[in-house]
């Protein structure tokens, strides 16, 4: 019964989903319509969820005192700030439950919630992000080398789009003659993703396309069941 | 001189950091080329006749903005010199913040765009493609008020728009999922409302293929470059060129590093031949 139910739910939503794309139609459309509805109320569940895990899997760590423990300390109470100052004193312009906090905001020039986003969360952030050009050039160096066809084909085209890519690319061949224009870097780093790129791409999407229908039919007719978790 | 593969890294660390930081801080000034793409975006806008309403979706978080800030905040500025009204979504969480920071940019040059006449931010909706097909229905279901909780009704902005077919364009800025693809799929393939956006340089090549003739995706600003290539052409001087500098010389250095470490492999292979 715990295994058969969803199952059979499974069956039931996907079949009148995949039927109202061909029948658009009453009942199939406000069926699907309360459907929608429902499936936005549980993604909204699904975020509570997700931070009901998130502290008992950090303070699982912490009382435990598993490797790097203080980084997961961290986390939380960062995450225990935002959240009581979010929930106190409310952003911009939606008030909390203390209301809009004027004094704070007299003296940090923000509400609380607000200071810490625009000054630790979102330069941290960025700031993550952005080490991944460092990362990227220490990979170049060491692991971008010509060995063979393929890999001299990869250069040369990487290459060519990088140069016409940024502005360097168009003071290079920027002299070129009119009749000569294909050759210009920037020219030929479009034509590269509009061609081979996208010959490329819509290959992998057309396979990725069949192979979601596949899995999809797999779920409905209940071949597929790893979703419901457990081993079998 | 043998270096350690980690006297190496810092030394590859230590010159990319210098030669990003002094284009920043010393703006060289190159020009670009304004692409194909960037080209169908701005049409798109510039076509559109005034006071239509359109949507701007910012579905991405702080660790992209470098990247998407300034497309977005582009984009802005450009519908408000079309006397376009916007609506803001947003599909991610930050992008409400998001949303609010460019808007607040964009207005220090607009002083007489007023809130809920000229421009609305309605916020974030869990729920990505299906939040966007309860959109294609019914607005006000999904977006009952706006982020400063004014009902849907009482903002003047939106007395005409019902469903998404009343909006003129879309344009999501994304990083991913749900965001661009999410739009394309059921706005314009569903709805027929033209839809277009930007993403991450490495993101775009995977959303070419859908700049067709069936025109899925009116235009693609890719990266940092597409936003600078947009406000040029807009006549902006905002962050994404000043970037450009920073982009291109780092983009050239590491075509030096490229050069560097096959020369390296190529001397050891010479002396193991030896």
């Amino acid at each position: 019964m715990k295994r058969s139910l969803p199952l059979f739910f499974a069956f039931i939503v996907g079949f009148i989903v995949l039927l109202s794309e061909f029948i658009p139609h009453s009942p199939f459309n406000q069926i699907v319509s309360t459907l929608e509805g429902w499936f936005m109320i549980i993604s909204g569940f699904a975020i509570l969820l997700g931070q009901i895990s998130l502290i008992r899997m950090n303070t699982h760590k912490i009382a435990h005192r598993l490797p790097n423990w203080q980084y997961h300390l961290a986390g939380l109470i960062s995450f225990a700030l935002m959240l009581s100052f979010g929930l106190l004193w409310g952003m911009r312009e939606t008030p909390g439950i203390l209301g809009d906090a004027p004094g704070i905001q007299a003296w940090l020039g923000l509400k609380p919630f607000d200071y810490l986003f625009d000054n630790a969360y979102l330069p941290l952030s960025a700031t993550l992000f952005s080490l991944l050009a460092f990362f990227i050039a220490s990979a170049a160096y060491r692991a971008f080398i010509i060995r063979g066809l393929e890999s001299n084909l990869l250069m040369i085209t990487a290459i060519i789009v990088i140069i016409g890519r940024t502005s360097i690319g168009t003071m290079f061949t920027g002299w070129l003659p009119e009749n000569l224009q294909f050759w210009h870097f920037p020219n030929l780093a479009d034509f590269i993703m509009e061609y081979p790129n996208t010959a490329a791409q819509r290959a992998i999407l057309i396979s990725a396309g069949l192979g979601i229908v596949g899995s999809s039919l797999r779920i409905i007719l209940g071949i597929e069941r790893s979703y419901l978790g457990g081993d079998k | 001189m043998k270096l350690s593969v980690l006297a190496e890294r810092r030394i590859i660390y230590l010159v990319l950091f210098v030669a990003v930081a002094l284009p920043l801080l010393f703006p060289i000034g190159w020009k670009t080329e304004v692409s194909g793409y960037t080209q169908m975006v701005y049409d798109l806008v510039e076509n559109t006749p005034e006071n239509e309403v359109v949507i701007i979706s910012f579905d991405y978080d702080p660790s992209t903005m470098t990247e998407l800030q300034p497309m977005g905040e582009a984009m802005i500025e450009h519908a408000f010199k079309r006397k376009q009204k916007i609506i803001a979504t947003a599909l991610w969480p930050m992008g409400v913040q998001m949303a609010e920071q460019a808007f607040d940019k964009v207005l220090k040059d607009y002083h007489d765009k007023q809130r809920g006449v000229d421009y609305v931010n309605l916020g974030y909706k869990v729920g990505g493609m299906v939040t966007i097909q309860a959109m294609g229905r019914d607005l006000k279901e999904v977006f009952p008020t706006d982020t400063r909780n004014t009902p849907y009704e009482e903002i003047p902005l939106l007395m005409n728009v019902r469903r998404l077919k009343d909006i003129a364009w879309v344009s999501s800025l994304s990083s991913g999922v749900p965001g661009l693809k999410e739009w394309m799929m059921v706005a314009r393939d569903s709805y027929n409302v033209p839809v277009t956006g930007g993403c991450t340089a490495v993101s775009a090549p995977g959303f070419f293929p859908y700049v067709n003739e069936q025109q899925q995706l009116t235009g693609l600003l890719g990266g940092l470059k597409a936003a600078s290539e947009y406000e040029s052409l807009i006549g902006r001087l905002g962050s994404a060129t000043t970037k450009m500098d920073a982009q291109s010389i780092a983009h050239l250095l590491i075509l030096i590093f490229i050069a560097l470490g096959n020369i390296k492999v190529f001397a050891a292979k010479r002396r193991k031949n030896k």
